[in-house]
């Protein structure tokens, strides 16, 4: 049943998110930066930065353990598998069959708590900030991913991503039902917090008291770090395909046919550039809260979702 | 298939077990760890294979002893394939807990009596094998008090720690308090029978029961089973007692003998009441969801590692009965597939929850032989002193925060998948309540896993925060190897969660009217739940997961050719970094303590001492936290402070003079004439 032009295409699919998920933040920054009247920094700089990182010494603390030298590799590993999942232009694969959204969830939840661990190893106090709080808002943000994933599964009758793009190709006018954009909000929502962007975390802050991401990887240098970021800013592309390719499924290829692929690309390419530059707009207009003001955020989440279950119940 | 007799090798399970009790006729502690550790080895392996071939439908034990309490209509046993799931945890957990033992015990020889204890555990292992065997109500509750009883001594092994004793003493009221309410079910159950009540009368005999009974029945029940199980509010006893029993017997109480209080609750209300109205069903959902959010808020604030852990036992137990609830609320709404999914889903998390607590309370106890602390702030750095236990313990740490590819994860997205159905159900009340479930499933699942990443984080990384943990030494053999096999079975648990599961499904077949297992959800290398809902494959994830890591890993040694350099933690440009300026355990949860503030109810004290003369600068701060889970106080100090003043009414009459007892007798004797007279 697996067919070794789908997991060819289904490896191409997670190479091509690797590819690009440099981009993606580079354009953010762009975006932001000429909203905010600078010039910024290319599009392409993400990719010099890993090029310098890959390059570069290691420094590793005296009091790392194993943990430190395995999280890199379990956060990047993890991530990855998450890729292989995610519809960037085709749908449905033969990997789809294996993890369905709760295990796409759960698979991101363990990069998170081995990049925890990873903080908490060095010993400093800034790695335990950091993890204590990457840990609170993982956890409260978990039942308003849940929910937007139910509401998702309701209308299509399945947790798995391939039939949640697939149903909703065949039922366009279900992409404007209020359940469907509810639960869009909701997946935003956690999206912004659960990728570490404002107004819960800021990335371009080097301010040790407002730091989360930043102060976890304090202690990683050189290829590690590279490791590190890489695999967080392919954590936004997924996420942001998963918000552009499952709720607007338009233009995601359902077979191998080479122009479908050619429509398909075109098609991820524009949802990006639109994602990205919402976050752009918001990250320019919206002030960090504070940390314990994003309990808040995520409880409008949570009802967003819980919303999206009752209307997708009484539209039926 | 045919029915081969089994008798011998259940007469071989008990065998081993009382050849563990007869370490007490052992002329020194070291023999008798020896022999309790032979027999304990022996009966469980016995009883897992036993078990192995009653799932297997290879046979069944049917042993009547109607010469044994004859005058109560004699004992009897069968084993069945729900008895079956539950007896294969005993023995599976048994054989590495009892290795473990062996080495953990070496200290208690010197301390206290080594053959009480053969004694003790011997016993205490056979009761709970006969729980899951017996087939009348006489012997289901002989074997269960026998079971509350040597627990209980087992608890109060260190007799010279308060809180041993304490905790002891909560057991042994709440388990009373259980006992009563099943004594009440059991009597309303039988009614007028006569005998032994075997559980096929019952079975028959609970069909023409008027509601209200079995609505009582159910009830009574759901207390006497929900307290050994540690069902919110009456688990109070569990954070108490489990942390303070020697740490291989906290495990087999927390992996294995909570379970039991599942099984009676499924024996009785699922097998012998077949099932009741929906609110049985809502009633089990809301009070798994109290439950697993209530002892992961406990488990996330505590600073004891062992109270933690009990903490985390009373929420997988809240998974455990969400799981069943939703069972008995698919069943009432004649919908036996998603039931049978989500019994299926609480059986697995059964079996896997016992894999993973059993090895972190052996971890526990491994660090509290190392270090003589449970205190988690007084830890750090253990890793690099223990790397055995640290490792085990990480295992088992992943696991319960359900995080792929380990088994934890399988059965809560087992669960996770349960609940679809009932919110695609027709009904909304239905539908809104699973809603919720599922949110609280997802929050406990968050909670858990920020619980264990502190945990482990907090206790093995970073430095030492105390000359104990600085000077800790690795676990014996006979200690490593009980964690390493239990730690092992995390990930087996998951690669083998097809068969697993199958024979779960075949062990719910025909009980209480589920149908059988190859109709509920096809199996295969992947996991497909009922209608196609959703598919998963815990084994092609775990391959796939650590392909990912490793080819990442090949990929970054040929790209980066740099060199490593050793050095200091950045610590903003100070020299001399100390344990002190780690985040301590306290600190770490204190983010999701103050949101759920209201929750908690803490009572926190500042003290800042300020240099005479300058309130700018100041000599000392203390800080001083307290965290009494509040409602205990508002539902049991009534209770408590109502027993003593009976007690001490009751009191006036034990005057302790041989007169006044002589008095009652006579006057009783009066009475009780008069009595007989006057009919």
């Amino acid at each position: 049943m697996f067919d070794m032009a789908g997991i060819a295409v289904e490896i191409g699919q997670a190479l091509l998110s690797l590819a690009l998920a440099p981009a993606l933040v580079g354009l953010i920054r762009w975006l932001k930066a000429r909203m905010q009247n600078r010039r910024g920094a290319p599009i392409w700089q993400p990719y010099a930065e890993l090029r310098k990182l890959f390059r570069k010494d290691m420094v590793v603390s005296r009091q790392a353990s194993w943990i430190f030298h395995l999280a890199p590799f379990v956060i990047f590993g993890s991530t990855i598998v998450v890729s292989l999942l995610v519809p960037v232009l085709v749908t449905p694969l033969p990997f789809n069959a294996v993890a369905d959204l709760f295990a796409v969830v759960y698979l991101l939840l363990l990069g998170t708590a081995f990049l925890a661990l990873a903080g908490l190893d060095t010993g400093s106090a800034f790695g335990g900030m950091g993890s204590s709080r990457e840990m609170t808002i993982a956890a409260i943000s978990e039942p308003a991913i849940a929910l937007a994933i139910l509401s998702l599964a309701l209308a299509a009758g399945s947790t798995n991503l391939g039939e949640i793009a697939a149903r909703t190709i065949a039922r366009p006018s279900s992409a404007l039902s209020p359940g469907h954009v509810m639960a869009f909000v909701a997946l935003f929502i956690v999206m912004l917090a659960e990728t570490g962007r404002l107004p819960v975390d800021n990335p371009a802050t080097h301010l040790e008291l407002t730091m989360i991401h930043e102060a976890m990887i304090l202690e990683y240098s050189g290829p590690y770090l590279a490791l590190v970021e890489w695999a967080s800013w392919l954590k936004l592309f997924v996420f942001a395909t998963l918000a552009g390719n499952l709720f607007v499924p338009w233009g995601l290829a359902t077979s191998l046919a080479p122009a479908a692929l050619a429509i398909a690309f075109a098609s991820t390419l524009v949802k990006l550039v639109i994602i990205a530059a919402g976050v752009a707009v918001l990250e320019t207009r919206v002030a960090k809260l504070r940390l314990f003001r994003v309990p808040e955020l995520l409880a409008v989440s949570f009802v967003l979702g819980l919303l999206a279950v009752a209307s997708s119940f009484s539209v039926r | 298939m045919s029915a081969t007799s089994l008798d011998p090798l259940f007469w071989a399970m008990c065998g081993g077990f009382a050849i563990a009790a007869s370490g007490a006729l052992a002329p020194a502690p070291r023999v008798a760890r020896a022999v309790t550790a032979i027999g304990s080895v022996a009966g469980a392996a016995a009883g897992l294979w036993l078990a192995c071939l009653v799932l297997a439908g290879a046979g069944t034990v049917s042993i009547v002893m109607p010469s044994v309490l004859a005058a109560a209509g004699g004992l009897s046993f069968h084993l069945d394939r729900l008895g079956a799931v539950f007896l294969a945890v005993i023995g599976g957990v048994t054989i590495p807990v009892a290795i473990y033992g062996f080495g953990y015990t070496g200290g208690y020889g010197s301390r206290y009596s080594m053959r009480w204890m053969s004694l003790q555990t011997g016993v205490f292992l056979l009761s709970m094998s006969l729980v899951v065997a017996a087939s009348n109500v006489l012997t289901f509750l002989l074997a269960w008090e026998l079971m509350a009883v040597t627990s209980w001594l087992l608890v109060i092994t260190e007799h010279d720690r308060p809180d041993a004793v304490r905790g002891g003493l909560w057991y042994l009221a709440m388990t009373h308090m259980g006992l009563l309410a099943l004594l009440a079910a059991f009597f309303l159950l039988g009614g007028d029978q006569t005998g032994a009540w075997p559980f096929e009368a019952l079975r028959d005999g609970a069909a023409n029961l008027p509601p209200g009974t079995r609505n009582a029945i159910f009830l009574l029940a759901l207390l006497g089973f929900g307290s050994k199980a540690g069902l919110v509010p009456v688990h109070v006893w569990l954070p108490r007692a489990h942390p303070a029993a020697p740490s291989h017997v906290s495990a087999l109480m927390s992996a294995v003998m909570v379970k039991l209080g599942i099984y009676g609750l499924l024996r009785v209300a699922l097998d012998l009441l077949g099932g009741g109205p929906a609110w049985w069903g809502v009633l089990l959902v809301a009070a798994g969801a109290v439950t697993a959010l209530t002892g992961v808020l406990y488990a996330l604030v505590d600073d004891d590692l062992k109270r933690l852990l009990a903490y985390s036992t009373v929420e997988n137990v809240g998974l455990i009965v969400l799981g069943t609830g939703a069972g008995f609320l698919f069943l009432s709404l004649a919908q036996p597939t998603a039931a049978a999914l989500a019994f299926a889903a609480a059986l697995l998390h059964v079996v896997n929850h016992a894999a993973f607590k059993g090895v972190l309370f052996l971890g526990a106890g491994a660090v509290l032989h190392a270090t003589g602390e449970r205190d988690i702030n007084r830890l750090g750095g253990l890793i690099k002193r223990t790397p055995w236990t640290a490792a085990a313990f990480l295992v088992g740490a992943l696991s319960i925060a359900a995080l792929p590819p380990f088994n934890g994860f399988v059965s809560e997205w087992l669960l996770f998948q349960s609940f679809l159905p009932g919110v695609a159900s027709s009904r909304a009340s239905v539908a809104v309540l699973l809603t919720l479930g599922v949110g609280a499933l997802a929050l406990t699942g968050g909670l858990a896993a920020a619980t264990f990443v502190k945990a482990f984080g907090i206790s093995f990384l970073a430095m030492p925060r105390s000359p104990e943990a600085a000077n800790a030494h690795e676990a014996g053999w006979a200690m490593r190897a009980g964690m390493v096999m239990l730690a092992l079975a995390c990930p087996a648990l998951a690669i083998l969660t097809v068969p697993v599961l199958s024979a779960i499904g075949g062990a719910l077949g025909g009980v209480g009217g589920l149908p059988a297992a190859s109709t509920t959800f096809r199996l295969g290398v992947i996991l497909e739940t009922p209608h196609a809902l959703a598919r998963m494959s815990p084994v092609i994830i775990m391959a796939v997961l650590a392909a990912a890591g490793i080819g990442v890993w090949m990929a970054m040694r040929l790209v980066s050719r740099g060199s490593r350099r050793i050095d200091d933690t950045w610590g903003c440009g100070r020299i001399g970094q100390t344990s002190r300026m780690e985040y301590t355990s306290t600190a770490f949860a204190e983010p999701l303590r103050r949101i759920f503030g209201e929750l908690y109810r803490p009572t926190d004290d500042l003290t800042v001492t300020e240099q005479p003369g300058s309130p700018y600068h100041i000599q000392a701060i203390s800080y001083r936290t307290q965290l009494h889970p509040w409602f205990e106080r508002g539902i049991y100090d009534p209770l408590v402070r109502a027993t003593q003043t009976a007690a001490s009414r009751v009191r006036a009459l034990q005057s302790g003079s041989i007169n006044a007892y002589l008095a009652y007798i006579v006057l009783v004797l009066v009475v009780l004439l008069g009595m007989v007279i006057g009919f």
